[in-house]
C-alpha cells in the first residue's frame, strides 16, 4: 500500500512521493534478496544440490518488487514459471523457498512442487505456474471472488510476453473487462518466449496495445526503472481498487540468464545481453536512493550484506531440513482422505 | 433433512440442488454459456437467474478455457462455483485448466489450497448432434489423480451427487447424460448427499453382475428383465462414480455371481470397463470367476449423425442381453 497520497506541489520522483524511506529500503533489500537467491540457486544447481530445472529472473528485479509495492498482504498475486522474484516481492520466506528447491518437507510445497510451483496463499501468493498463461484465468477468478465477497482486495497477475499469444490471455482480459473486475495484468516483457523474440511471435509492437481490444487502459514502461514500474502499477491498482476495472501494464525488461538450464543462448547476441546488463535495475535503484538521500553507500552495502546473510541462513535451513516421507506422497492429492479414494487403483490402498 | 419424495425430472432435480445451494450458501455461484435468461442449452439452470440475479448466475462469453479457469481461481479464493460446460465435448477446450490446474493445484502446492469447483458436463450420444457434441469423456478425466468424476443415473442421484460435489473440498466433474434430462424419478425433498465413490446395487441376481454407468444402468435393468424371462438373474451395479471407483462394491458383486459384464457408453478401448476388469482380475475374486470378463462400450469410431449409425456405435439393450446370455452359457 502507498504510504501517502501525492501532493500536487510535490515534484519529486514518484516513489519518493508515494513511499517513505523504510518502504524504499525494504524494496531495495527485496531486490537484493531476489538477486542473491537466484545466484545462489544457480550455484547450488551447478554443485548438484538442486535437481530439475529453474527459470531465473536475474535482471528483472525492479518489475517484481516495484509491481508489488502497492499491494497489501490480503491482495493476491498469480505468478509464472519465472516466479522467484514475485514470491520474494510478496513477502515469501527465502528459507522455505530454498527448502522447496531442495525438495524438503519444510518447503512451501513440502517438496512436491519445486521451483515452478512456489505459493504462499497465506500471504496472498496463489502460486507460480508451470503452464504459460495458466495463471491468467485464475487471477480473474480471484478477482471475481474479491468482487462477490466484497473483500476490497486486488489481484495482480504476472505473466510474460510469451503468454500474450495464448488464448487464455485473451479470454481472461475480455472477461475481466466485461465484469469490471479488480485485477491488474502485469506483462513482464523480457523480449523472449524461450528463444522466440517478441518481434517474431507477436503481431503488435507493444503488448500494451492489446489492451485496446479489451477496452482497458494499457501502458508500457521501462521495467528496469523502479520509479516507472511503481508509478504505472500503482495507478492500475488504484483503479482496480476503486472498482473501475482491470488494466494492462507492460514492463519492458530482460532476463540476463537463459530461459532455463538447457538454454545455450543461440538466439541472442552477447552484445545484447551486455547492453541490458548495463541497465541493471538494482544498481539503478540503489543509485536513485543514494542520489535522493534515502540511503548512503555504507547503508546500501549494509542492505546488500543483510541479503547475503539471509540467503546463507536460508540455504542452511534448507540443507538441514528433513526429506519428505515417501509413504506420505499421495497425502495432498485430495483434501479429504476419503476411504473410497484409497480404493482407487493407484491410490494408497491398492493392495 | 430429507422429507417427502416426489417425481422430478433429472434436469429438475439438478436445478433443485443448485437452487438449494444458491439459497443456503452465499459463496455458491453458477457460471456457464447461456445459463442465464436462455436457461441453459438443456434448460437445466432454467429460471434461476431471475431468482438469484446475474451476479450469481453468470453468463460467460464463449470462452471455455478462460471460463473454467475463472471458476478454478474463484474456488481457490472463497467461492463455490458450479461451472456448466454447454456440452462436455467443449471441456476439451479447457483441458489445461481442469487437468493441469484444478486437479494438481493442491498437490503441487503441498496442501496449501483446495479447489472446490464443480463442473457439470452434459454428455453422451442419442441426440443427433454428431461427433463433437456426443462424446462420453469420463474415462479421460477419470485418469487424472486430483479429480473426482461422477455419473448420476437417476434424478435422485443427480440431485444428491451435485449437493455432495458442492460439499466436497476438491474438484468434482459431473457427467450428466443428455438423454436422462427428461427422465422422471423419485427425488426426496430437502437436502441429502449421495456419497461420491459409492456404487448402488440396482438389482440383485445370482447369475451374473452387470456393472454399468449413467444411461447404461437403465439399459442394463431393461436387459435384466428380458434375461429373467429366460431364467437368467442379473445383478445390476450402478457405478455412479468413476473416480474414486467403488472397488469394494465391484469385487463383492463379481465375487457373488462369478460372472462380470461391464457396460458403458464411452469408447471400450482403455475405458472404465478396462479398469474394472483389471481391478477384478488383479484381486482374489479372480479365482471365483466362472467365465472370462466381458466388456461392452463405444465403438472405435466418433459418434455418427445418421440415427441408425448413431445407435449402432454404443451398446443397446439387445447387445447387453446377448452378451449376458453368452456369459451365462460359458461353462463353470
Amino acid at each position: 500500500m502507498r504510504d501517502a497520497a501525492a501532493r500536487p506541489d510535490d515534484n519529486r520522483p514518484y516513489p519518493l512521493r508515494a513511499y517513505g524511506p523504510a518502504r524504499l529500503k525494504e524494496a531495495l533489500r527485496r531486490m537484493y534478496l531476489i538477486r542473491k537467491f537466484e545466484e545462489s540457486a544457480e550455484a547450488c544447481y551447478a554443485r548438484g544440490l538442486i535437481h530439475g530445472t529453474m527459470h531465473l529472473s536475474i535482471g528483472q528485479e525492479a518489475s517484481a518488487v516495484g509491481a508489488c509495492m502497492s499491494l497489501s498482504e490480503e491482495d493476491k498475486i498469480t505468478s509464472t514459471h519465472r516466479g522467484h522474484g514475485h514470491c520474494i516481492a510478496k513477502g515469501a520466506d527465502v528459507g522455505r523457498m530454498f527448502a522447496e528447491f531442495f525438495g524438503k518437507e519444510t518447503g512451501y510445497c513440502r517438496g512436491r512442487g519445486g521451483s515452478m510451483h512456489i505459493a504462499d496463499p497465506a500471504k496472498g501468493n496463489l502460486g507460480a505456474n508451470g503452464i504459460v498463461g495458466g495463471g491468467l484465468p485464475i487471477a480473474v477468478g480471484a478477482a471475481l471472488s474479491a468482487k462477490r465477497l466484497g473483500t476490497g482486495t486486488v489481484t495482480l497477475c504476472f505473466f510474460g510476453d510469451g503468454a500474450n499469444n495464448e488464448g487464455a490471455f485473451h479470454e481472461s482480459l475480455n472477461m475481466a473487462a466485461i465484469w469490471a473486475l479488480p485485477v491488474v495484468f502485469v506483462c513482464e516483457n523480457n523480449r523472449y518466449g524461450m528463444s522466440t523474440s517478441v518481434e517474431r511471435s507477436t503481431a503488435v509492437a507493444s503488448v500494451a496495445e492489446r489492451a485496446v481490444a479489451y477496452a482497458m487502459p494499457g501502458v508500457s514502461v521501462d521495467g528496469n526503472d523502479f520509479s516507472a514500474v511503481t508509478e504505472a502499477v500503482d495507478a492500475a491498482v488504484a483503479r482496480a481498487r476503486a472498482g473501475e476495472g482491470p488494466s494492462l501494464v507492460e514492463l519492458r525488461t530482460y532476463r540476463w540468464r537463459g530461459h532455463s538450464k538447457s538454454d545455450r543462448n543461440l538466439y541472442r547476441t552477447r552484445e545484447e545481453i551486455r547492453e541490458w546488463m548495463a541497465r541493471d535495475p538494482i544498481a539503478r535503484f540503489a543509485a536513485f536512493l543514494i542520489e535522493h538521500g534515502v540511503i548512503d553507500e555504507p547503508g546500501r552495502a549494509a542492505i546488500e550484506r543483510e541479503a547475503d546473510e539471509a540467503i546463507a541462513e536460508a540455504i542452511e535451513f534448507a540443507r538441514s531440513s528433513p526429506e519428505p516421507d515417501v509413504a506420505d506422497v499421495v497425502r495432498d492429492v485430495y483434501t479429504t482422505r476419503d476411504p473410497a479414494a484409497d480404493s482407487t487403483p493407484g491410490g494408497a490402498g491398492t493392495r | 433433512m430429507s422429507g417427502a419424495v416426489r417425481e422430478l425430472s433429472y434436469a429438475a432435480a439438478i436445478r433443485e440442488a443448485m437452487d438449494m445451494a444458491l439459497a443456503s450458501d452465499p459463496r455458491v455461484i453458477l457460471m456457464g454459456e447461456d445459463i442465464g435468461v436462455y436457461g441453459g442449452a438443456f434448460q437445466v439452470t432454467g429460471d434461476l437467474v431471475h431468482r438469484y440475479g446475474e451476479e450469481r448466475v453468470i453468463d460467460t462469453p464463449i470462452s471455455e478455457l478462460g471460463g473454467a479457469g475463472v471458476a478454478v481461481g474463484a474456488a481457490m479464493t472463497g467461492l463455490r462455483p458450479v461451472f456448466e460446460f454447454q456440452f462436455s465435448d467443449f471441456a476439451a477446450l479447457a483441458m489445461e485448466q481442469i487437468v493441469n490446474q484444478a486437479a494438481k493445484m493442491r498437490f503441487m502446492l503441498g496442501g496449501a489450497v483446495s479447489v472446490p469447483v464443480v463442473m457439470r458436463m452434459p454428455a453422451g450420444s442419442g441426440t443427433g448432434a454428431a461427433a463433437q457434441h456426443s462424446q462420453s469423456m469420463e474415462a479421460w478425466f477419470g485418469h487424472v489423480p486430483g479429480l473426482k468424476v461422477v455419473q448420476p443415473a437417476t434424478p435422485e442421484d443427480a440431485k444428491g451427487l451435485l449437493l455432495a460435489a458442492l460439499d466436497d473440498p476438491d474438484p468434482v466433474l459431473i457427467f450428466e447424460h443428455k438423454l436422462l434430462y427428461k427422465m422422471k424419478g423419485p427425488v426426496p425433498e430437502g437436502r441429502y448427499l449421495t456419497p461420491i465413490g459409492k456404487a448402488a446395487l440396482r438389482r440383485s441376481g445370482r447369475d451374473l453382475s452387470i456393472v454399468a454407468s449413467s444411461i447404461m444402468v437403465h439399459k442394463a435393468l431393461a436387459a435384466a428383465e428380458t434375461l429373467a424371462e429366460d431364467g437368467i438373474e442379473a445383478e445390476v451395479l450402478d457405478l455412479r462414480s468413476v473416480r474414486p471407483l467403488d472397488r469394494e462394491a465391484v469385487l463383492a458383486s463379481a465375487g457373488r455371481t462369478g460372472r462380470l459384464l461391464c457396460v458403458h457408453e464411452g469408447v471400450k478401448t482403455l475405458g472404465v470397463g478396462a479398469e474394472i476388469s483389471a481391478m477384478v482380475a488383479e484381486s482374489e475374486v479372480f479365482h471365483r470367476l466362472r467365465a472370462p470378463i466381458l466388456r461392452l462400450g463405444g465403438a472405435e469410431c466418433p459418434i455418427p449423425y445418421n440415427p441408425r449409425l448413431e445407435k449402432a456405435v454404443v451398446p443397446q439393450i439387445p447387445d447387453i442381453v446377448a452378451a449376458a446370455r453368452d456369459l451365462s452359457r460359458r461353462p463353470n
